[in-house]
């Protein structure tokens, strides 16, 4: 196990080689990034046990198919951070723009700012912990995991979400197709204590207890019973035994 | 896709560099779209000066005679001066005449944009080249856009390229696309506005200039615009004294603004705002759907 931080700094180095390095990786190791000034693929595919440390802003998907490992970015990402990550963590310091942990089936994503537009679109297992707001039509299908915002949720948050569940502490702007408050009982309140707890500083001094859960009124997912008879009238016409 | 940049000085220090600094955002935009590629920079202008920016692609103009018949036109001075397949007129006559003079006489030509303050070069091709070969780096200035073309909705032409302008000193570039197009040219062509391409943004810009005609500020016009503009986009638009950015309603386009005590600066993407002097220390954000930014020198 090597205990000495390699560093690369990307105004001087290819960010291929970075990411080479990284994917090279063994359990153990750390990484500092200085200069990223915005690019995209920072730090990308990750499979092993190791430490990143981005110092700055990246661009297009920042830590993206993360399946080991914690990355740390010190600043803002642009579209698509810690896009479908798999288990381990990536935080961020600033803020995130569209479609943070975006179909995402593991792991942890915590953004210390604000997230933008579809945050944890259609997320499939990965707890998100945001310390600010995030944008409109967050959790948009959302299927498994918990999306939790310290601040406000702007316009159709949840729409059409299957299973995933949605903690929201300030205002909700509106939600979307199917989606509906819920009784926040106490193992949703322990549910959000850890996972605050495992967000650390981004958020430092929230209440669990503060927050309102959202979730699937299941309402999209069968069909009522007038689809029932459509679908039964379709199949005899077209000659088939639909039972 | 589509890259747009957007630099506005709200102080002297850097519009002696203002032309260098937007040319280092647009190439770093360059993989966005290297179809086509133009820039529009605002300076102070001479007052009471119109220049009128005109396009000649693959055509041998000699612009002096133009000049001359522009001259008798307007009963006012015109001088002209050539920059490769371009021609800048100068005159202390009206602009929008001289615009729809230059459109209905000079056979081939395009009439980028007009204005006091305005200045507007486009071209096929690389981002870096075109502004190259346009000089940009050396050009000075109060605020300036710049765009880097992926086509969608009309040729890689440089008709089809942005900056579009079609009223005094005011431009726009655009990332996204517009699909009531057809519709509001036809009726802003009732209003008065004419139009020299095919392309979905000119009427963007169209519409702004025909509400700012009417009277309206950057601020009414671009709401009007939230109602009356179907489609995507994200709007750096360009005024005499201001700018302004506007995303629609979905948002999907990405925008990026910085913003320091000396500049304010608009993006796709953060990487190009990252090269300008004092990034590392501005305030970064994203621009929210449907909401009205804007910056005046006025202010």
């Amino acid at each position: 196990m090597s205990t000495a931080v390699r560093t690369f700094d990307l105004a001087e180095s290819a960010r291929r080689k970075l990411n080479q390095a990284l994917h090279e990786a063994a359990d153990g190791e750390s990484f500092e990034v200085l200069n990223p000034r915005g690019a995209h693929a920072v730090a990308c595919g990750i499979t092993a046990d190791i430490d990143v440390v981005v110092r700055g802003s990246v661009g297009y998907y920042g830590a993206g198919m993360h399946q080991q490992g914690r990355v740390l970015i010190e600043g803002n990402a642009s579209t698509g951070l810690a896009e479908n990550i798999m288990s381990g963590e990536v935080r961020i310091t600033g803020n995130a723009t569209m479609s943070a942990g975006a179909t995402g089936c593991g792991g942890l994503l915590v953004v210390g700012g604000n997230a933008g537009a579809r945050c944890g679109i259609s997320m499939k297992g990965v707890d998100i912990v945001v310390g600010g707001n995030v944008g409109h039509m967050s959790a948009f299908m959302a299927q498994a995991g918990n999306l939790v915002v310290c601040g406000d949720a702007a316009a159709d948050l949840g729409d059409s979400i299957y299973e995933a569940q949605i903690f929201v502490r300030g205002e909700v702007e509106s939600l979307g197709a199917d989606c509906v408050p819920k009784e926040m009982r106490p193992e949703h309140v322990e549910t959000v204590a850890g996972l605050l707890a495992a967000a650390g500083e981004a958020a430092h001094g929230v209440d669990p207890g503060d927050f309102r859960r959202y979730g699937s009124a299941r309402r999209l997912y069968n069909f009522t019973i007038d689809d029932v008879d459509a679908a039964q009238a379709a199949a005899q016409a077209a000659g088939g035994d639909h039972r | 896709m589509c890259g747009i940049v957007g630099l506005f000085c709200k102080t002297e220090t850097h519009r002696h560099e203002l032309g260098r600094l937007t040319e280092v955002m647009l190439a770093e935009m360059g993989d966005r779209g290297p179809d086509s590629a133009g820039f529009a920079v605002y300076d102070a202008g001479v007052p009471g000066r119109t220049r009128i920016t005109v396009l000649a692609e693959g055509l041998e103009v000699n612009w002096d005679p133009v000049a001359a018949a522009l001259e008798a036109t307007l009963g006012a001075e015109v001088t002209v001066a050539a920059v490769h397949d371009h021609a800048v007129f100068s005159t202390d006559g009206d602009g929008r005449i001289a615009r729809q003079w230059i459109i209905d006489n000079v056979a081939g030509a395009t009439v980028l944009a007009q204005g006091n303050k305005i200045e507007m070069f486009k071209a096929v091709g690389y981002p870096d080249l075109v502004a190259e070969r346009y000089d940009l780096a050396s050009r000075t200035g109060t605020h300036a856009l710049a765009h880097t073309r992926m086509a969608t909705e009309s040729a890689v032409t440089t008709n089809g390229s942005h900056p579009f302008s079609t009223g005094s000193d005011t431009c726009l570039v655009h990332n996204g696309s517009l699909s009531n197009h057809n519709l509001l040219r036809r009726q802003l062509e009732g209003q008065g506005e004419s139009f020299q391409t095919e392309n979905d943004s000119e009427v963007a810009a169209g519409y702004l200039a025909w509400r700012m005609r009417s009277g309206d500020t950057i601020s009414e016009a671009l709401e009007g615009a939230l109602g009356d503009l179907d489609g995507f986009y994200t709007f750096a638009i360009g005024v005499a004294d201001g700018f302004a950015i506007l995303r629609d309603p979905i948002a999907c386009k990405p925008a990026v603004v910085a913003e320091t005590d000396d500049w304010v600066a608009m993006s796709s993407e953060y990487r190009a705002i990252a090269r300008l002097p004092g990034a590392l220390h501005a305030e970064v954000w994203e621009p929210e759907p449907a909401r009205i930014y804007t910056w005046s020198l006025a202010a």
